[in-house]
Formats: C-alpha cells, sequence, structure tokens
C-alpha cells in the first residue's frame, strides 16, 4: 500500500488526530500523529487486516531545540512488504507521549532509551526506568542544552 | 528469603518512572533469589549484568541491565565538524564486523546525499562485507562452543578468521577497526592480488565448514546443551523486532539482502537459511547456532559470485569534497551478522548529523532475553545468551 493510501485511511478513521503529513519531497514519506492517539493509531496499523506493520524498525527521539521534542516511529509490515514513519511532536515543557509497548515489544527499550536521552515520557509504558545511564543520573544527555555535570556521586566527571 | 523483603530493598537501589510492572516490582515469594550474573562474566561477551530471579534451579524472570560500556556515540557523532568523521566511531560499535557497520552508515548517508557510488566499490564492499560476516560468525561459533565447554572449535574458527582478517590488513591496514568503506567510496583501492588471496580463502574454508560441523554442530553433547533450550516463537520473535540470526533461527524467512535490497545484493544468489528445528523446537539455540553456520556458506557463495565480477574503475571517484546534505531525515538499514542495523539520519543542511540514532540489532535481541529464559535452567542462561551473539560495544554504544 503506498503512503497516500494509509494516509486516506487513517485521517478517515482517526480525524483531528492526523494533523499534518508529508508524502512528497521527502526521502521517507511521514504522517504526523497526536501524542495522546499514537497508540490508538499504532494499534490500528497493526492489527487492520490491510495495513499490518507487524515490524516497529526503529524509535527515536529527537531534540529539535527551541523547546521541541520529537519521536519518530519507523514501521514496517513483513506480510506486506510497504514502510511508513510516523512523527509526534512534543514540548519540553510537556513531553509526555502515549507508549506502544503494548503494540510493538521492540518498543520496550527504545522508549525507554529515549527517556534516558531525551527525556520523553511514555505514559503507560510498563516499566520506564533509565537504560544506558546511571539509575540516578541528573539530566538528558541528547538534549542539545545538555551540561556535563561537574561531578557524579562526589566524582569527577572527566572529559 | 522472608516474604517481605522485596527486590526493591535488596537488589534495586533507585529507580525513576512508575513502580508498578507486573511481575519484577513485586516482593520475592520465600522460594525465591535474586542471583546477578555479571558485569564481570566470562560468558556474558562483555559487560552485561543479567539479573536472575531463581526459583532452585529454575529461571523465574531475568532482567538485563546494560550501559556498562555507553560511550555517547550518538552524542559524538553530533559534535563531529563532517560526515566522515563519524565512521571509526561506527567501526567501534560492532567491533567484530565493523566493515557491516560502516557500511550501514555509509549506504545511510548516501540515501540522504542521493549519490551513487562506482559498481566496482559496490562490489568490493559486497565482498568485505560478507568477509565479515564470516569472521564474525566465527567467532560467535567459536565463543558459543566456548560457552558450551568445548574449547577446540574455538581455535578451529579463529584459525579462519585469521586468513580474514589478513585480506582485511593487506587492503586498508586494520585488522580490527577498519574505518574502510567510507561515503561515497572506499579508503583504498584493493591489492592487485586480492581476488586470488579471496579466491583461495573460499577454497580453503569450505571444507572446514564440515570440519566444523563434524566437530561441533553435531556433537552428542553440544546438542544435548543447545536442542530444545531458549525456544522464541516466530511472532514473539516478530513482535520483539527481532532480527538476523535470532529471527531466522525461528523459521521466518528474511533476510534484508533480500527482502529489502540494497548495494548489489540482487545480482548474486543465495539462500536464507532458517531454523527448522531438525534437532529439537523450532527456534531453539541450536537453530540459531546452524543458521550461523549455513550463512557462511551462503556467503562463501555470494563472494564467489562477486569476486569474478569486480569491474575496473576508480573507487574514489564518487567521494564527496564536502557532505552537507539538504533538511531531511533518512531512515537506512542493512543486514549485519547480527541482524537490521538501522541509522536514523537527521541532517540540518550543516556539515555534520543534526542526530544520529543507531537501531542495534544487539541491542533489540537482547530485548526479548527474557522472552527466552523464563523456565529455563540456571544453566541454560549461558547457552541462551551465546546463541543471541551480542556485541556490548553496539548495544551500549
Amino acid at each position: 500500500m503506498i503512503p497516500q493510501e494509509i494516509h486516506e485511511k487513517l485521517t478517515s478513521r482517526f480525524g483531528d488526530a492526523i494533523p499534518e503529513a508529508r508524502l512528497e519531497g521527502v526521502h521517507d514519506p511521514f504522517i504526523r500523529v497526536a501524542p495522546g492517539s499514537i497508540r490508538d493509531v499504532a494499534l490500528f496499523l497493526r492489527d487492520a487486516e490491510d495495513l499490518r506493520f507487524d515490524a516497529l524498525m526503529c524509535l527515536s527521539a529527537v531534540d529539535y531545540t527551541k523547546g521541541k521534542l520529537g519521536v519518530v516511529y519507523h514501521l514496517h509490515s513483513m506480510a506486506l512488504g510497504h514502510k511508513i514513519t510516523l512523527k509526534v511532536d512534543l514540548t519540553v515543557d510537556a513531553p509526555h507521549c502515549q507508549s506502544v509497548e503494548s503494540v510493538w515489544k521492540t518498543a520496550n527499550w527504545h522508549e525507554r532509551e529515549a527517556y534516558d536521552m531525551i527525556g520523553v515520557v511514555f505514559d503507560g509504558h510498563p516499566d520506564l526506568r533509565r537504560l544506558l545511564m546511571p539509575s540516578d543520573w541528573e539530566g538528558y544527555p541528547l538534549r542539545k542544552d545538555y551540561q556535563v555535570p561537574e561531578y557524579y556521586n562526589g566524582m569527577k566527571v572527566p572529559y | 528469603m522472608v516474604e517481605s523483603m522485596s527486590v526493591t530493598q535488596g537488589v534495586r537501589v533507585s529507580g525513576e518512572g512508575p513502580r508498578t510492572v507486573p511481575g519484577f516490582w513485586r516482593p520475592l515469594k520465600p522460594e525465591e533469589m535474586v542471583i546477578s550474573m555479571g558485569p564481570q562474566h566470562p560468558s556474558t561477551h562483555g559487560v552485561l549484568r543479567l539479573e536472575l530471579i531463581v526459583d532452585g534451579e529454575v529461571v523465574v524472570d531475568v532482567i538485563p541491565h546494560i550501559g556498562y560500556l555507553h560511550r555517547c556515540f550518538e552524542k559524538h557523532a553530533e559534535h563531529m565538524t563532517n560526515y566522515q568523521q563519524v565512521i571509526p566511531y561506527c567501526d567501534r560499535m560492532d567491533y567484530v564486523a565493523a566493515m557491516n557497520s560502516d557500511l550501514g552508515y555509509a549506504v545511510a548517508c548516501e540515501k540522504l546525499l542521493k549519490i551513487t557510488v562506482p559498481e566496482r566499490v559496490e562490489y568490493i564492499r559486497v565482498i568485505m562485507a560478507e568477509l565479515d560476516r564470516i569472521a564474525s560468525h566465527l567467532i560467535a561459533i567459536g565463543t558459543y562452543g566456548l560457552d558450551i565447554g568445548a574449547f577446540t572449535p574455538f581455535l578451529y574458527c579463529f584459525r579462519d578468521r585469521e586468513i580474514i582478517l589478513d585480506i582485511f590488513e593487506q587492503t586498508c591496514g586494520a585488522r580490527l577497526l577498519y574505518n574502510y568503506i567510507w561515503i561515497g567510496g572506499l579508503s583504498h583501492d584493493v591489492q592487485p592480488d586480492f581476488a586470488d588471496k579471496v579466491r583461495s580463502f573460499c577454497k580453503i574454508f569450505r571444507p572446514n565448514i564440515t570440519e566444523l560441523n563434524n566437530l561441533l554442530s553435531y556433537n552428542k553433547i553440544f546438542v544435548e546443551r543447545t536442542a530444545n533450550v531458549g525456544v522464541l516463537p516466530a511472532d514473539v520473535a516478530i513482535n520483539y523486532g527481532a532480527s538476523g540470526p535470532v529471527l531466522r533461527g525461528s523459521g521466518v524467512k528474511w533476510d534484508l539482502r533480500k527482502n529489502d535490497p540494497y548495494s548489489v545484493y540482487p545480482r548474486f544468489q543465495f539462500e536464507i537459511p532458517v531454523g527448522e528445528g531438525k534437532k529439537g523446537a523450532v527456534g531453539d539455540c541450536w537453530d540459531r547456532y546452524m543458521v550461523r553456520v549455513h550463512e557462511m556458506e551462503q556467503s562463501l557463495n555470494i563472494i564467489e559470485q562477486a569476486v569474478e565480477q569486480i569491474p575496473a574503475g576508480d573507487v574514489q571517484s564518487a567521494i564527496p569534497k564536502r557532505i552537507r546534505p539538504e533538511t531531511g531525515d533518512v531512515y537506512m538499514r542493512t543486514e549485519t551478522p547480527k541482524g537490521e542495523l538501522g541509522y536514523y539520519v537527521v541532517s540540518d543542511g550543516t556539515g555534520s548529523p543534526f542526530r544520529l540514532k543507531v537501531k542495534s540489532p544487539c541491542f533489540v535481541n537482547l530485548s526479548a532475553l527474557p522472552a527466552m529464559c523464563r523456565g529455563a535452567m540456571v544453566s541454560d542462561i549461558v547457552a541462551i545468551l551465546g546463541s543471541i551473539d551480542i556485541v556490548l560495544g553496539e548495544i551500549d554504544r
């Protein structure tokens, strides 16, 4: 199924939860989804008979600077062979996004990593802990305005 | 152990996020015990810590803890002055198959830049990637035997790997971290006797696979330790996003070189080996192991075809002098020995990536470990972990 058809299906089903899509002139055609609807959209994309997006290839969080954050989902259907990208816009002040862990287990660690590195909070994630950094680390290292702390637990952080 | 003692008291120091996870955040039952395996443990293949919740010898749950080798690859990539400067860092992700890590990054950036590379480069890349796949699988197989208790196959594997490393050393000067595949080309052209050396390796190595099978694959003790252990059903594997031999071991015929091709792979004849459950259930440790053995044969087939067809040309003619992609983002994935390696590159029009996210196959495969380990014996954990073939450099990045 081509991205245009996927977009039409989503807009007819979810309406306002799909604010925007760019399907041409970009490398990977993407559809923007409201952060509060991403789980329902994901579930629909996985279970609809003619979509069957059974694989979440990648989940990335991005700090777009100026207080804007984003989560990018790269989906692929192993059964039908089509791909689509979903993007969710968030802000630094309200970095809350629904978790898709219950849809694709791949998201479990990817969301933990996104939380650890960028500080996106995935509501509904069963075990949202830091993954790569120590559990008592402060701050989100992949934020663009991140400052490396001088000390961690009394130890000097070398650079 | 008394019933009131909880995991949070005994093991966790502090945690963030909601403490409502069913299973692990519950108090321990009186018969349960927590064992920490790693981070310094000979069979975790690096610094990985597993928290095992055991009931006697039976593993109730496994919680992997990663991050001991975290060295901020993604942050470093954002601070480079040039896209090419990221490549040596890519080498250090999957350091036993560095050619494949480089190849993934190079094709992702080439897709972003919309450049095509010369045919000669594509063929040399394929040969290098496949040689490196064999080298990586030889380590996986050798150390897996070591984990199970078979020392000798390890030495046989390293003997054969040595020939591949010699070819790499002759080509680019490095034996482990190559920095060979650049965006748009290669760092060096191959030496005049490259094709002969590769042909001679194929000739030497093919009978050695039979030798390996006789020595290890069909060894009764080895089969007893691996068959019917750590079974991963196909639907669970797909839902976890497992890839590579872990996914194919579960019987799913899925290989990006065929299913989502890149480079010149469509021109070569080869098969996708899958787990068939010959010694036990489909998707057990033996199947995952055997997929790797068969993949080495298929890699040899690809190499033998490619080495006869290398066209002439300049391997550096397409390397851009100045890399400034347009604003945009691209996700590109390639099939490495461990599975699907993806690079998500975001460009803001400057000379370095705005954001570079790596989807590491080992990271995702390791996240499926608890699904394979529940109900296994403690000694099986070593067999299951070895069959996933993880490299911590790539998991922690």
